[in-house]
């Protein structure tokens, strides 16, 4: 990862930034093959780095595992496992420099980490096999693997026992592996129901605390009968304790349900999931003290082991948090975020907009200026909302991420968008938006995607027959360029040149854009509308000109596909993400992509830009949202409370908010600069597929599959949170039920699902989606 | 209950026959059982991870169903070749049969034809996508209403403009809302083909052709799907009949009762809604004191008579214990005429008003007054003449207490009939009544079925037509239809025939109707003048101008003293026994140029000297 983020900085520091970056990433990550890495050179991402090593000098592990590596190279299983227990060296652990360790092959063999420095039994070393799969070519797994880079090393480290069992897949199988232990299988009710028990006669306090450990250890318990062959035993325990589990795990129990054999295991992705990342639990320090004592008095080792092996607690002073609390925050695919993942600075202000002179005639030494001086120039905050000069520290500077140049076209257009912007009606609770309402007639349940232009005079769909089709919706048609041989004839020097370039002819109010060979799942125009893109279900992204009507650059990087794309607000650079986990980042000038951010545990659903372009945040199916850094490609944010797939994302206009809406029909509202949830909306009854917020963040409207768009109070929402005491230490929020009071309409459509939202300049709210009769 | 829901989701599994059948479709006999549940468990397995996958498709889809591409979708991703040929028309194409104690689901797979397909026509193309949206909605930012594209079939039901410095005060979401609520309450506007309807319908009942008239009237008494349009043509009528009253045109009032009797006729429709602007135009026509020009000439009793009908029938079919019609409007009469300073006019209005509700009415209301109503003709028709319409008012007044009381009488009193017995009960009209009675006691008798000419007298100033007025009127341009009142200058312009000063000897008029196919038929009067004119005197009016054809009585092949032109010509004779006490159509005339004198209605007239035919006089 380190070698990633060094290549791509480098990458980013210039504007033409060549392809080198991802694959200088992937080669450095296979040079790292076979190096022993016990702390990651040069890592750099503080969510990664855990605790120091407690216990154990470093070259005691090291002969530990060179015995280890001999014994196993020898197929003396039963002599690494007695040396294992002579050692005390519990079965299995991760460790957070697992960050080169790329499931491809590598060598690396993980270092030792801690998470209870008090506990003697941690001690955790581990070893790995440098296998010789090395060189295999980047798969799914790989990108699984990776994932922990970011995500505090969610990799499992490879054990021994099994490594030549998994020559197709060793991935999966070393992921497996972890399973090998064997207990009594008779005896897992056992464990679990005296557990049960105990945690029911804890105090009040502890006791919704502590049940947050039902899940994942019912989940791993489950996992290891399937693994061990007791297919009769593990259903038993299914049936038996599968209604005991939260309602929000649902979809996971009906995938888990279905999983009855090992063979089942290899390729479930949601079982690889469970294995890969370690499930995070907040707990605070009373109830864990609490928790270790009883097993520890019932000799309950194979819980332990579990909660050792599978469980990151996440230990906290202070109170126990309220059932309220923690159902708050859970139901994402691998628990809650830890508390270091969210502590990095994000830098959510926006960019200064540039000053831009109404006599265009001295433009070339204004984007000098921009480009001369551009530390100086601190940004401000929103050009519209607050005139003060002051530089906002919360911005990042204005060259953190090469931006594209301003054209006279682009100039043109932002004083377009200021003069719109004087007409701009405030909106507030007394003064709610009109909203216009697109209808797709005729779509036989084929449109799949909507996109407006920022200035409302395009509309763009995507359909699941593969095409793309664009709508003019102002008087002014849509035209073609003239051909080639045409464009010799016309006389270059005349003033409207620009008029003359257009093909009078092809002028028609829409116009069907074929290429795709699947369902197009994700659109966004560019914001100086030349461009469009697309992304479809064949894997690919394509760039479309809105000049002459053709494919430019179909993108190829995803092999799966591609759920949505989105154009960075400064143009040039764009967001993809789809069913491989893996979010990337484009330019449009590079047919490979800038940066790969993987972390996610399940598809990507949505991706959106911050309005500073300096980070991306993206939606999935494990039911988390992320906020990456585009510079250096971390994981900066990880907001969990999601209880099904994210398909809404939208940033406040002022970069400091984010809102989120998914399957379960709730839009969360979340503060970036905090990392915090700061408001939950209830009210829709489906998945929520369109968020905006107005021109000026009063108003968030959702779109939903209910056939309602409603509108929120959104300054209230935001405004009843700043009289809150922060509780950013502890990040337990307490958030009041107060959707009745923010929303402040609800309207239906007959029968149109809404999969689209727009506030124009002047705010006039515009919805789209297909007449479904 | 999610728990049960689990449970089961769980345990669900493809049961061993159906490995056995699949196996048995590809030639594998005998399949070991052991193999079979293996099988079955390991295919449950996959189809679930399929379905899983394909519901993932179906979200980004942005779908509630599944369907067979996202299936096919599903297996792509696990690089299995998808099912090809799975688009089926049907959402579940699958059959269940049962037998011999086996169930099994198949897919019906037909056997086509291929020559059938190339040779059945293309299936009409769908329709393309397109996108609906207001279309001003561009510039319509902030200051003009969004219209709703297509009412009902798919808008926002928030879809509405507001001004941006119109803001109300009370706060916009609630004008949403209550926008919401309100908009069932919006006007109902009609279709094209309704507004060219009403246009029609409406030209043709105040114009001029009574062909298209009777067929326009005969459109509203029968058509089912006017309701859209009853309000229009509720406030038609009662404008209508408001303009006119005041312009007394007595024909345009006649044509507009004749809508509110059609209207009534139609069983589809409700008029209870409208009845608040239906029943003030009836009571006009029936207690005007004015309805014509020239109130000594006109027969505007025959329209009080008819409007009287439509009273008495309204009252019968609206008129509830809440509404109380009928009491309202038997009050309303009853007060105007004890009104001594009513005139006859009116007087003669209540009373038909009042005899038409019925027998009951008659007896309460108007036999304990005639003893007082004869005193007052008696004033008249033997004091001093203060005028020539007093007079006609009175004997009118008479005429009807006489025809109405007569029946009612004859029920209630016993039979010997006294004349002085009368007298001293009715007064001045006993002895008349005393006759009435005993005619109608004998009528009854024989069981006479002969309907009372007088009900069908409303069109009898009409059918006569001079030529000297005919001649005339070709010089007034032709009247617009969807006006409805004439305008005034021209009924000003034909020339009143003076009135007559004295009644004349009755004349029999005989009114001849030929209609043939296609041809403009022709309609002739002749007047059989008993007095004075030996000859019979023939006027032929075009037929398109009769208002005769509903009132046809009498059918006979051939016409006093008519010749015939066409073979084919149906003749219809209608006679109109002049009344006893009518001095209107007594009007007789030697002159062969001038055929008929009779007082006519002007504005009739005119209205029929615009059809081509009127210049087509008699052939003879």
């Amino acid at each position: 990862m380190a070698a990633v983020q060094s290549g791509m900085g480098e990458g980013v520091e210039e504007k033409d930034i060549k392809t080198e970056p991802a694959s200088d990433g992937f080669g450095n990550n296979n040079a790292n093959d076979g190096r022993l890495v016990s702390t990651s050179p040069g890592s750099n991402a503080p969510a990664a780095s855990n605790k120091p090593v407690a216990g154990g000098p470093p070259e005691d592990q090291q002969t530990l595992l060179a015995v280890l590596q001999f014994l196993r190279k020898n197929k003396l299983t039963e002599s690494v496992e007695i040396l294992r227990r002579e050692a005390g060296l519990p079965e299995d652990d991760l460790d957070p420099n697992g960050a080169d360790s790329s499931g491809a092959g590598t060598g690396g063999a993980a270092g030792s980490v801690d998470s209870d420095a008090g506990d003697a039994s941690s001690l955790l070393t581990r070893v790995t096999v440098s296998s010789s799969a090395a060189a295999q070519a980047p798969t799914k797994g790989t990108i699984q693997s990776d994932c922990c880079q970011v995500y505090d090393g969610a990799s499992g480290g490879p054990v021994p026992g099994n490594s030549a069992a998994g020559e197709d897949q060793p991935d999966v199988s070393v992921v497996l592996s972890a399973y090998s232990q064997q207990g009594d299988p008779a005896l897992y009710e056992v464990y679990y129901s005296s557990l049960k028990r105990f945690i029911e006669t804890v105090l009040d306090c502890h006791r919704a605390e502590l049940s947050q450990v039902f899940y994942p250890l019912f989940v791993h318990m489950y996992l290891e009968l399937v693994y061990n062959n007791h297919e009769n035993e593990a259903k038993a325990f299914f049936e038996k304790f599968s209604g005991d589990q939260e309602c929000y795990y649902e979809d996971d129990l009906r995938v888990l349900s279905s999983l009855t054999k090992k063979e089942h295991m290899r390729g479930n992705e949601t079982l690889l999931d469970f294995r890969t990342s370690k499930f995070v639990l907040r707990i605070s320090r009373d109830s864990y003290q609490l928790l270790k004592r009883h097993l520890q008095e019932r000799q309950n080792n194979q819980i332990w082991n579990i909660i050792q092996e599978h469980l990151y607690i996440d230990i906290f002073d202070g109170m126990p948090r309220s059932k309220s609390q923690i159902d708050a925050m859970s139901g994402s695919l691998a628990g809650e975020a830890k508390r270091e993942a969210n502590k990095a600075k994000v830098y959510y202000g926006l960019l200064k907009e540039p000053e831009i002179e109404l006599p265009l005639d001295d433009e070339d030494e204004e984007a000098e200026n921009e480009e001369g001086k551009p530390k100086k120039k601190k940004p401000k905050k929103d050009s519209m909302g607050s005139k003060s000069k002051k530089q906002d520290p919360n911005a990042p500077s204005q060259s953190r991420i090469p931006l594209p140049e301003l054209k006279d076209s682009d100039k043109l257009d932002k004083i377009m968008y200021m003069k719109e912007a004087t007409k701009r009606i405030r909106l507030g609770p007394d003064n709610l938006p009109s909203i216009c309402f697109y209808s797709f007639l005729n779509a036989y349940q084929g449109l799949t995607a909507v996109d407006f232009t920022d200035d409302s005079s395009l509309i763009a769909g995507g359909f699941a027959d593969s095409t793309v089709r664009v709508w003019s919706v102002t008087p002014k048609k849509l035209r073609k360029v003239k051909s080639a041989a045409d464009l010799n004839l016309i006389d270059k020097e005349s003033d409207d040149v620009l008029e003359r370039i257009m093909d009078e002819k092809t002028a028609s109010e829409s116009k069907i854009l074929y290429g795709h060979s699947g369902p197009v799942y994700g659109i966004s125009f560019s914001p100086d509308r030349n461009y469009l893109l697309s992304s479809s279900e064949d894997g690919t992204v394509r760039l479309w000109s809105l000049q002459t009507f053709t494919c430019l650059v179909g993108y190829k990087g995803h092999n799966y596909p591609v759920w949505d794309t989105h154009f960075s607000p400064h143009g040039y650079y764009f967001v993809s993400g789809g069913h491989d986990r893996v979010a990337r980042l484009w330019a449009t000038d590079h047919y490979q992509p800038l940066r790969m951010f993987s972390g996610h545990l399940a598809d990507i659903t949505c991706t959106r830009f911050h309005p500073n372009s300096n980070y991306l945040a993206t939606g999935s199916s494990d039911r988390t949202i992320r906020l990456w850094d585009v510079l250096n490609g971390n994981c900066v944010r990880i907001f969990t409370g999601h209880k099904g797939p994210i398909h809404a994302l939208a940033f406040s206009p002022n970069g400091k908010f984010l809102a989120s809406g998914a399957t379960d029909g709730r839009v969360l509202l979340w503060d970036i600069g905090h990392g915090l949830m700061v408001g939950e909306l209830k009210g829709h009854t489906d998945t929520i597929y369109s968020l905006r917020f107005s021109r000026d963040g009063e108003i968030l409207a959702s779109g939903s599959m209910d056939n309602t768009v409603r509108l929120w109070d959104a300054m209230k929402a935001f405004d009843d949170l700043e009289t809150d005491d922060f509780t950013a230490a502890t990040g337990h929020i307490h958030l009041q039920d107060n959707s009745q009071e923010l929303l402040l309409g609800t309207y239906l459509t007959k029968s149109t699902p809404v999969i689209h939202l727009h506030f124009t300049r002047r705010n006039l709210l515009l919805a789209a989606g297909a007449y479904n009769p | 209950m999610a728990e049960e829901r689990r449970q089961k989701q769980c345990s669900v599994v493809l049961p061993t026959e159906s490995m056995k059948a699949m196996a048995e479709s590809v030639g594998v006999g005998q399949l070991q059982e052991e193999s079979c549940v293996a099988l079955s468990e390991e295919v449950s397995y996959r189809i679930k991870e399929i379905a899983q996958d394909a519901l993932k498709f179906m979200h980004h889809g942005k779908r509630r169903k599944l369907t067979t591409s996202d299936i096919d979708n599903a297996l792509k991703l696990k690089n299995v070749e998808p099912l090809y040929g799975f688009q089926s028309q049907e959402f579940i194409p699958f059959r269940f049969a049962s037998g011999g104690g086996r169930e099994l689901h198949f897919y019906e797979e037909k056997e086509v034809d291929l020559s059938d397909i190339i040779n059945t026509p293309l299936p009409r193309v769908p329709l393309d996508v397109s996108l609906k949206a207001p279309k001003e909605q561009q510039k319509a930012e902030s200051t003009e209403p969004l219209k709703v594209v297509k009412p009902g079939q798919e808008e926002e039901g928030t879809i509405q403009g507001k001004s941006q410095g119109a803001t109300a005060p009370d706060g916009k979401g609630q004008y949403l809302k209550g926008l919401i609520r309100l908009k069932p309450r919006s006007t109902h506007e009609l279709s094209v083909e309704q507004q060219l309807y009403y246009k029609e319908i409406t030209e043709a009942c105040v114009g001029s052709c009574e062909a298209k008239r009777a067929e326009a009237l005969q459109s509203i008494a029968t058509d089912p799907g006017l309701y859209q349009m009853l309000p229009r043509f509720s406030t038609f009528i009662s404008e209508g009949v408001r303009v006119n009253v005041v312009q007394n045109n007595l024909a345009l009032l006649i044509y507009l009762m004749r809508m509110v009797k059609a209207l009534m006729d139609n069983p589809t429709l409700y008029l209870e809604k409208y009845l608040h602007e239906l029943i003030p135009a009836v009571v006009t026509c029936i207690v005007s004191k004015q309805l014509c020009l020239r109130p000594d000439v006109d027969n505007h009793w025959a329209l009080r008579d008819f409007a009287a009908r439509l009273m008495a029938q309204s009252c019968k079919t609206f008129s509830t214990t809440t509404n109380n019609i009928q009491s309202r409007i038997t009050k309303t009469f009853t007060k105007s005429w004890l009104d001594d300073k009513t005139q006859w006019t009116t007087r003669y209005g209540c009373i038909a008003g009042l005899a038409e509700l019925g027998p009951d009415v008659i007896k309460t209301l108007i036999l304990p007054r005639l003893a007082v109503e004869g005193a007052r003709i008696k004033a008249v028709m033997e004091g001093p003449v203060v005028s020539n319409i007093d007079k006609i008012g009175a004997d009118h007044v008479q005429s009807l207490l006489l025809k109405h009381c007569a029946s009612v009488i004859a029920k209630i009193r016993p039979q010997p009939d006294n004349v002085e017995q009368y007298r001293t009960d009715y007064g001045y009209l006993g002895p008349m009544l005393c006759s009435h009675v005993m005619k109608a006691r004998t009528q009854a008798a024989l069981q006479a079925q002969q309907v009372n000419r007088t009900t069908l007298t409303i069109t009898q100033p009409r059918p006569t037509l001079s030529v000297s007025q005919s001649g005339l009127s070709g010089s007034t341009g032709p009247r617009t239809p969807s006006i409805i009142k004439v305008p005034s200058s021209l009924a000003l312009m034909s020339p009143r025939p003076g009135t007559p000063s004295q009644p004349s000897p009755p004349a029999t008029k005989y009114i001849v109707m030929a209609t043939s196919a296609g041809a403009a038929s022709t309609q002739q009067v002749i007047t059989l003048s008993s007095s004075q004119s030996a000859s019979p005197v023939t006027s032929t009016v075009p037929s398109a101008t009769s208002t005769l054809q509903p009132l046809v009585k009498l059918e006979s092949g051939s016409g006093p003293g008519l010749t015939a032109s066409r073979p084919l010509q149906k003749y219809i004779v209608v006679s109109l026994p002049s009344s006893a006490s009518s001095s209107l159509e007594t009007k007789s005339s030697v002159l062969p140029t001038s055929i008929s004198s009779t007082p006519l209605d002007t504005g009739m007239k005119l209205d029929r000297s615009e059809s081509p035919g009127a210049s087509t006089q008699s052939p003879h």
